[in-house]
Formats: C-alpha cells, structure tokens, sequence
C-alpha cells in the first residue's frame, strides 16, 4: 500500500489546465524532497519500482527525453525510450495503433512527445496507464511550466504576487502557454513581449499584459523568461531578420538592467545565444537560473511519475 | 392516384404562415390546399396527419455522396435513405468525389446510380473548373444538358481571379448557377479552428473570420464586373455579412446560404479536440454564430443546408489538425434547426424558407412550396418529441455526426416524394 496523494487526483498529466493549484503545490513540494535526493551520492529511491516507463517521442528531443530518462532510472523504473519519427510512423501507422500497440505491452506510464496539439490527450483516452505530455504541437509542455514554477519559488522565495515576463515566440511556444496558465493560476502578474506576429493580441484575453516594446515590458518585472526563437519557423516570414529581432528583443544587459536589480533570467533551452539573449548574460550565475531549470526537470519530473504511479497502485488495489 | 392529408398544421414559407388545413395530392402534385375542415374526396386515400406538421420538403443544397471513389463512406442508396429519414427530398449533390465531376460522362454516372438506388430527388452539380483545380473551367454548356443545376469547386477556392472571371462571364451566358467557397486561400491554409481564445488555449492553427470576408469581398468584385448568378455556399461570420448586405442591395445576382452546424454549434464545442465538430470552414465564435442565426431570420443568408460530408472512422481518429474535416447531417438536418426555432429565435416559416422554399427557387425548381401545382414533396413532422441522438442508428454508411449523444427535439413522421411515401417512422 503507497500512500495517496493528499490533493493531486489527476490519472495522466495532460496540461496544466486541469491542475487545481494544490495539486500544483503538491509537486512542487515533493519535487522539492527529489531535489535533495539527486544531490546525494546514492540518488535511488523506489517509488517506480516495478513499474515500465515507456518514452515515445514522435518529435526530437535531446533534453527532455533524457531528462524523463533520468527521473524515471532515480526512481527505479524499467524505463524504454522509443524514437518515433524513425519506427512505425514512416510505414504509415496511426497513432491510435501505435498506442495500441504499447499498449498491450503493459506499460504503466507513457511518457508523449507529438508535433501536433491534441495528440497527447487522443491518445490517453485509447490506453490504460497514465500518459505524461512532454509537449504537443503548441498546445501544452506541463512538465517545463513545472520545472520553471519550482526553480522560480526557490529563487524568490515564493510562487505568487510575483512580476513576470514571457518574452520571444509566445504564438508558436507550448512552454509560454502551460506556463501562462499555470503562473496565471498561481496569481502573478504576466506580461507577454515580443514583435506582434509572435504574440497574438487574443493571449491578453488570458490575463496577460502584452507589450511590443522590450524595455517598457520588462520595468520592474521580478522573473525574465526567454524563449527560443523557433529557427525552423522562420520561413513564415515573422520577423525581418534574426539581427534586427536581437537588437529589439534579444535580453542583453541593457535591457536587463530595467528589471528588478535581483530579477533572474530563465530559459528552457536550447539557446541561440546571440539572437534571443546574450551569451554572458546566459552565463552570469547572478542572474541565469538557466542550469537550476534543467535540474529541477529531473525533480518535478520524479514527482509528478511518483504521484501518477501512487494513484495507479491505488486504483489497482480499489479493484 | 389521389392522397387527402387531414388534420395537419401546413407550414407555408412561401406565405409565412403555420395553419390548420388539408392537401389534396393526385398524381404526385399537390391539386389544392384546403381548409382544416374540408372533407376527403371518396376515391382519396386518407392520410390523418394527427395535428402534426406538415411542411414543403427539404432541399439541400451541397451534400456529398461519396460515389465515384469512395463509397464506403456514403452511396446513393445510403445517402437517399439518410434524406429520406430527414425528411430531405431532394438532395443537390456536390462533385468534389473522386475524381470530381467535371465531364456531361461523369455526370451521367451519378444521374444513373442515383436514379437507381435513391429514394429521393437527386440532383447533381458539376465542377466550375477541371478537376477543381482552378485552371480551366468546365464544359459548362454540355454539363448543363446533362442535368448540373450548379457549377461549384466546392472548398477549393479559384484563386486565380482570371480563370474565375472567365468561368463567371461564361457561365452567365449560359445561365448557370455558380456557387462559391468565401475565403481567403492563403491566410485560411493549414487552419483547423477560428482565431481567437479557443485557438490560442488549445495551441490550435487559426485563421481569422477575416478571411472569409476577404473572399466575399473580391467575389463580389467580380460580380460587379461579370454579371454572373452566384450563390455564397457558406457564410459564417459576422463580419461577412455587411459585404453581403451592400452586394444585395446593389442589385448583383447573389444569394448566400450557410450551414446547421455554424448555426447551431460554436469552436467550444470542439472542447477536448474532439474531431467530429471540425468543419469546413471551422466553427465560429458565439458572437458569430448569433449574429448568422439573425441574418437567416432577415432573409439576408437564404439557406440553410447540411453540407453533409461523410467520413469513415479512420479519417476522423487522429490529432485535430490530421483529422478530415465535414460531419453527415442529412438525418440531423430538421431536428438540428428545430433548435433554433425551440429556442424563439426562429420561427417555422421562416425555417422551411431557408432550407426548402429559397434553395428550390434559386435553383429553379417547382418543390419547395405547398401551392397548387407543386410536386408532392413533403415532410410531416413532430416538432416536440425529444429524443437522444445515437449515432450508431444514422443510415448514412459514415456516422460521423457531432450530434452524438445529444438532446434534441423533433422527428420526421414520414416523408413524401411526388405523392409517394418514401419513409415512415414505426
């Protein structure tokens, strides 16, 4: 018998939109006790003992796959990777029968990387073990907002009442949505900045302060978020060029020095120094938590498999 | 042979009036309208109709039968029995199959396998251009001959503005209906869903309800320069409507229809990526789909039509941006805008003139009235029986209905076609 989560009462985790800000705080603190743990000499604990964690990934990912990888090993988990866009894919299987498919291999938690919104939650309802979304389309990234809840409330000391600016590609951007929605949830104040053809006017229907000039957007603000200039999108024709999008939106000391004298920088990688954010900023261990944000990945990600997997052996033992 | 219809309530679109009254039908014609309490003539077969309503049978305008190509999706037989069932008696049929119907041979293939499968009048439209492909246009003349009541490439728009201005001026000396997708190409490709909220929180591609006035916008334009008779097959937006409103005004040949889904359904219903509501053009906002719902009441969009599409359930069951757009609507087609008028904001009349009256007129048809000397083309109907929508029991071979589950009220008690029953509910 695993104890019960006291709050989080979710069977996959989707997106940040269904969390109730308790469940939210609940792997927040948990992924707080798997901090301590990977920074022990033995790092092992056996929450995932016996259970199958499978990666499918239908989109390229070094960072976040191995950092699954990681979470899922820690916590002794049987852990498979599986490249998608290499396998089944090409010979013209759906998605549902690849689900299928796994699915009869018993897996208990599938971990889902796939290039279009909505994917994630089709599949979840053709499986029977709990389905973590490692990012679909440009809908939802629940672990990255996750991650970046964690390393923003140990940075300031708090989750809340907090100053905060999205900045870049917010249209294309799953991390800028998941992390709209949960720090909006946690009640921040959100402020969204970049050139109008990447941030669409209907995002302040969420709440959110939009501003197309930098240095007015980033006055004050507590937490600078980066995000990557999607590079592969370019031929869309967004911007004019990756020069002039640098010497308007790219964060380099100067503008920096319009937020807050401790606000901290984040991005979730991977950077294109030189085009969103200067090199020597990314690399100041005064202001970048870029490095905290990778780390606290494998945290959350602990936590959150721990939780889905505590409600799975529980509803295993209810029947 | 000689039908009498006793006891119903006959919804006149033409008049605008719901009344008690008879019908006398000899022959597959309607031979008088008569008073409620006018007696059966001796040799009559007596229909009673149980106080229930009798209306001019619907014709839609756009539906897809998936012959030639694909008929495991839908076939005339299926699809006229799925007519029938609604309460539909003559279906316009759309060429976008496979391949589309763009010769007077192709033409004649679907003229004959609906002449011998469907239950219903089936009446066919051909391409406006070579395989909808917006280059050359159609032999317009010969395909009329052959029987096309319209020339449409459906969703394909023909972005080339020569090519369409030619068709258009063609068409016109020939007298022939054109009918039209409103829509920007190029700002609407790759969209699954309507700019906005819903878009933005479902990381959905988006196009805005622009771009369907921007296609209206320069169709009319040519309007204005060609003279053509043009029908709109789809307006959905608020912000269309204007442009329709001045295009009338001025006198062009122009009529516009829209489809039950954009005036019953708006984006949130999609809620979950849920495939069966993606259409073409995609749901709209509240806002829009109101603001359609008045502009079918004032007569400025003149029909209404399922614009059914069927789709198997493989095309359906992927991510929301793989999955085939259109859902089958013949059989939800009258309970679906009995919402509309069970909610005060469409009267019956006003109903059967958007999807039986104006389609048959714009078309040129004798059906769509309950007049002296229309056919017999009729649907009697209960307007209040509700019911929960089963997917599973639709006829069409594609159950792909967003209807699924779904509360609704009213059903076709028995439909007619030229005096004869071609459906009865048990």
């Amino acid at each position: 018998m695993t104890s019960a989560p006291t709050y989080f009462r979710q069977n996959h985790l989707l997106g940040i939109e269904p969390l109730h800000p308790l469940e939210i705080t609940e792997i927040l603190d948990l992924a707080d006790s798997y901090v301590d743990l990977n920074r022990r000499a033995e790092k092992h604990a056996d929450a995932l003992q016996g259970l199958t964690q499978i990666n499918m990934f239908f989109e390229n990912s070094t960072r976040t796959q191995a950092s699954f990888e990681i979470a899922g090993k820690r916590l002794g988990a049987d852990v498979m990777n599986m490249a998608m866009q290499a396998s089944s894919i090409k010979k013209g299987e759906t998605l549902i029968d690849t689900a299928m498919t796994l699915n009869a291999m018993h897996p208990d938690l599938l971990v889902v990387r796939h290039p279009h919104s909505g994917a994630v939650d089709l599949l979840a309802q053709k499986v029977n073990c709990a389905v973590l979304n490692a990012g679909d389309g440009r809908h939802e990234h629940p672990t990255q907002a996750l991650l970046d809840a964690l390393t923003i409330r140990r940075a300031k000391g708090r989750l809340h009442r907090l100053n905060i600016a999205i900045c870049g590609d917010i249209a294309h951007s799953r991390v800028a949505r998941s992390n709209l929605i949960l720090l909006g949830k946690m009640e921040n104040r959100i402020r969204l900045i970049g050139p109008p053809t990447l941030v669409p006017s209907q995002f302040s229907e969420f709440g959110a302060e939009i501003y197309d000039d930098m240095r007015e957007g980033l006055q004050d603000v507590d937490v600078v978020m980066m995000l990557r200039l999607q590079k592969e999108r370019m031929d869309g024709g967004f911007i004019p060029s990756e020069r002039e999008y640098y010497h308007r939106y790219g964060l380099d000391a100067e503008k920096l020095a319009l937020a807050k004298p401790d606000a901290i920088v984040m991005h979730p990688g991977p950077m294109n120094r030189g085009v969103e954010i200067d090199g020597t900023i990314a690399d100041d261990i005064n202001r970048s938590v870029i490095q905290e944000q990778v780390e606290m990945g494998v945290a959350v990600r602990m936590a959150a498999m721990d939780l889905l997997a505590r409600n799975l052996r529980n509803r295993g033992e209810a029947k | 042979m000689t039908l009498f219809f006793t006891n119903a309530r006959v919804i006149n679109p033409e008049a605008g009036t719901v009344s008690p009254g008879a019908l006398l039908v000899k022959n597959g014609v309607i031979d008088s309208v008569l008073p409620a309490d006018a007696p059966a003539p001796k040799e009559a077969e007596v229909i009673d109709c149980l106080g229930k309503y009798l209306a001019p049978g619907i014709v839609d305008i756009g539906v897809k039968v998936c012959e030639p190509g694909e008929r495991h999706k839908e076939s005339y037989k299926s699809a006229g029995l799925a007519a029938a069932a609604g309460g539909v008696t003559t279906i316009i049929t759309r060429p976008d199959t496979t391949p589309a119907i763009d010769t007077p041979e192709g033409l004649e293939f679907v003229t004959r396998r609906a002449q011998a499968d469907a239950p219903v009048n089936v009446l066919p439209m051909a391409a406006l251009t070579k395989g909808r492909a917006g280059r050359e246009m159609v032999e317009i003349g010969f395909l009329q001959d052959a029987g096309a009541v319209a020339f449409t490439d459906c969703d394909h728009v023909v972005s080339d503005t020569k090519v369409l201005t030619r068709a258009l001026t063609y068409a016109r000396s020939c007298g022939a209906l054109v009918i039209a997708h409103p829509q920007e190409p190029i700002l609407s490709k790759g969209a699954a869903a309507t700019s906005g909220k819903f878009a933005v929180l479902r990381g959905l591609p988006a196009v805005s309800s622009m771009a369907e006035r921007m296609g209206l916008d320069r169709d009319i334009a040519l309007l204005e320069m060609t003279g053509a008779k043009y029908h709109a097959d789809q307006i959905t937006t608020a912000r269309a409507l204007p442009a329709l409103q001045r295009a009338k005004n001025n006198g062009l040949d122009i009529t516009a229809g829209t489809s039950i889904h954009h005036l019953t359904l708006n984006e949130l219903d999609v809620a979950d990526y849920r495939t069966f509501f993606k259409v073409k053009p995609p749901l709209r906002s509240e806002e829009d789909r109101l603001a359609v719902v008045d502009a079918v009441r004032s007569g400025l969009i003149d029909t209404i039509s399922s614009m059914h599409t069927p789709q198997d359930e493989e095309s359906k069951r992927l991510p929301f941006e793989e999955a085939a757009a259109g859902a089958v609507a013949l059989e939800t087609l009258l309970p679906a805008a009995l919402r509309l008028y069970h909610s005060d904001l469409l009267d019956l009349p006003t109903l059967f003139k958007a999807l039986s009256y104006n389609p048959a007129q714009r078309l040129g048809l004798a059906s769509g009235r309950v007049a002296e000397g229309a056919p017999a083309d009729l649907v009697l109907f209960d307007a209040d029986v509700p019911f929960v929508l089963d997917r599973f029991k639709l006829r069409s071979k594609s159950q792909n209905t967003p209807f699924d589950g779904a509360r609704m009220q009213g059903k076709v008690l028995a439909t007619f076609v030229a005096g004869h029953s071609v459906y009865a509910r048990d």
